[in-house]
């Protein structure tokens, strides 16, 4: 099952990842024995029911916390802490009030230190391709949730990762908002040849917008299985992950990810 | 997006915003009544001898004795070098009690350990009355330390306490944000925790400046020749009450524009937000 292209060199690798958290209850086990790879320029999804340890596996890579065993590797380098190259955008915007949009887009490059008259030109770049040129020097209470989560991705891409983790980047939005704005992000991170790494719950939201989905099993999180997905369009052009809703191959991957995932609906 | 549409007003809106306005200035009519009723009850029931006006003065009788005092003579400096050394000490008081509540509350909050060893000395030293340190500190700093002191006991405690807990609020998505970007432990508080605590930061500095004016003044009982507090001790010992109500009346003046200095303070800083 696993894509060919990811065991040639990849981008981001997992080897025998396991995670436990202690605290004074007890110790919980969140991930056991989890390895993946993840080839450059590749759009993989993660999912799993909520407390599966999804979440923590983007932690994992973005180095702000550290497996309990195992290695994570970025490039082949094993990763200490958070890198350059990886961008995290996380489920809510948590743009900073007291920040305008800009100074808000421009926080990683003054955080890394980096050239951040650079990255004030290329935040506003940014945010004017996202329709968002006219709010600059707004506040972000002046904002649609819709607006604020683009901000948040002209956040994560101003600093130039290579390595984009989404962590249910959508979750937030009215369903409107969600399929627009997954289409935007799945255009813009592919025209950019980003590799990206999306965790989510929704179903749809994988198939529609990952070249190959993973299943972690209930905690502790463990991989399950892993699927391509593929579109048979006519130019060999993937659609839109709107336009992949409408697809039989979408129903039929929806079928298979439904039962993987052992949903039971109580009651 | 939250631009409101500029519309004709229809009649019914007309009339909403006549109510509120008239809202408005009921209460402001009922503050400024209240105030009225009271300095008229000061009045009427000392000189009607309901009330012993040996113990009480008049209001008419402070104006009087606000000029009379404003003249310095050789025994008694002018009511205005006793109303400014008070102010004086007052803000130095509570610009050290920010100052240093907020360095202590950083170091709190970069060591946690340190929290957790302290907590319970912060919480009894902001519980002591620290008014029964007067003649204390009277004698260990001597008569102008022990005003700054007393100023800063009183309002350093719960400065310390009220920044922490400013700090430990901070929403920690903002502060796992700036992780994911590799922040150290010092740009997560310049970037995240601080900026994030201004909203606290001027709420401590409205309790911080009147406790710390309760402190000048309790201090000023004790040890000072200058100050409000050492001329209401003072009116009080030759019993001359119009001194002392003089001496209260400006001190409520005083705190009141502490007050709206700080509450346009306050404004200017959330309008920027």
């Amino acid at each position: 099952m696993r894509a060919p292209e990811a065991a040639a060199s990849p981008k981001v690798e997992l080897r025998g990842i396991s995670l436990r958290y202690f605290g004074l209850e007890g110790e919980t086990e969140a991930l056991r024995d989890v390895s993946l790879s993840v080839a450059p320029g590749e759009f993989v999804a993660i999912i799993g029911q909520s407390g599966c340890g999804k979440s923590t596996l983007l932690s994992l890579i973005s180095g702000i916390i550290k497996p309990t065993s195992g290695a994570v590797l970025l490039e082949g380098k094993p990763v200490a802490g958070p890198s350059r190259k990886v961008g995290y955008m996380l489920q809510q915007d948590y743009l900073f009030e007291w920040r305008t949009i800009l100074d808000n887009t421009v926080l990683g490059a003054e955080i890394q230190r980096a050239d951040v008259g650079k990255a004030r030109e290329r935040g506003a770049q940014l945010l004017t391709r996202y329709g968002l040129g006219e709010f600059l020097h707004h506040r972000p209470r002046q904002l649609s949730g819709g607006m604020r989560q683009r901000v948040a991705l002209a956040r994560t891409l101003t600093t130039e990762p290579d390595v984009v983790l989404l962590d249910e980047p959508f979750s937030a939005l009215d369903s409107q908002t969600r399929l627009a704005l997954a289409d935007e992000v799945t255009d813009i991170l592919r025209r950019e040849g980003k590799t990206a790494i999306l965790v989510t719950h929704d179903i749809g939201e994988a198939i529609s917008m990952a070249e190959r989905v993973i299943v972690l099993s209930r905690r502790p999180g463990r991989v399950k299985s892993e699927h391509r997905i593929d579109f048979a369009t006519p130019d060999g052009v993937r659609p839109t992950p709107f336009a992949a809703r409408t697809t039989p191959e979408f129903n039929h991957y929806f079928n298979a990810l439904w039962r993987e995932l052992e949903v039971h609906v109580e009651g | 997006m939250s631009k409101v549409e500029q519309v004709a007003a229809s009649p019914q809106y007309q009339d909403w915003l006549r109510r509120e306005r008239r809202g408005r200035l009921a209460v402001r009519a009922a503050q400024l009544g209240i105030l009225a009723v009271l300095l008229v009850l000061w009045e009427v029931l000392p000189r009607a001898q309901i009330i012993n006006p040996f113990l009480t003065s008049y209001p008419s009788a402070l104006w009087p004795t606000f000029v009379d005092l404003l003249k310095a003579t050789p025994q008694q400096p002018s009511i205005l070098a006793h109303t400014w050394a008070t102010v004086l000490a007052t803000v130095i008081g509570f610009t050290m009690a920010m100052l240093l509540g907020l360095i202590i509350a950083a170091a709190l909050w970069w060591w946690s350990g340190l929290y957790r060893v302290l907590d319970p000395y912060l919480v009894v030293a902001n519980a002591m009355p620290k008014t029964a340190f007067v003649p204390i500190f009277y004698l260990w700093l001597g008569a102008t330390l022990s005003i700054y002191g007393m100023s800063l006991a009183i309002s350093l405690f719960i400065t310390i306490l009220m920044i922490y807990s400013g700090f430990q609020g901070s929403d920690p998505n903002k502060v796992k944000l700036a992780q994911t970007f590799g922040a150290s432990k010092g740009q997560i508080l310049t970037k995240v925790v601080l900026p994030g605590s201004v909203p606290t930061l001027i709420a401590a500095l409205k309790v911080n400046a009147g406790l710390s004016l309760v402190g000048v003044v309790v201090g000023e009982f004790q040890s000072a020749n200058l100050g409000l507090g050492y001329l209401i001790q003072y009116g009080s010992q030759i019993f001359k009450m119009n001194i002392v109500m003089t001496a209260v009346t400006i001190l409520a003046i005083v705190s009141s524009l502490m007050y709206l200095a700080i509450s346009a303070l306050e404004s200017a800083v959330m309008r920027r937000r």
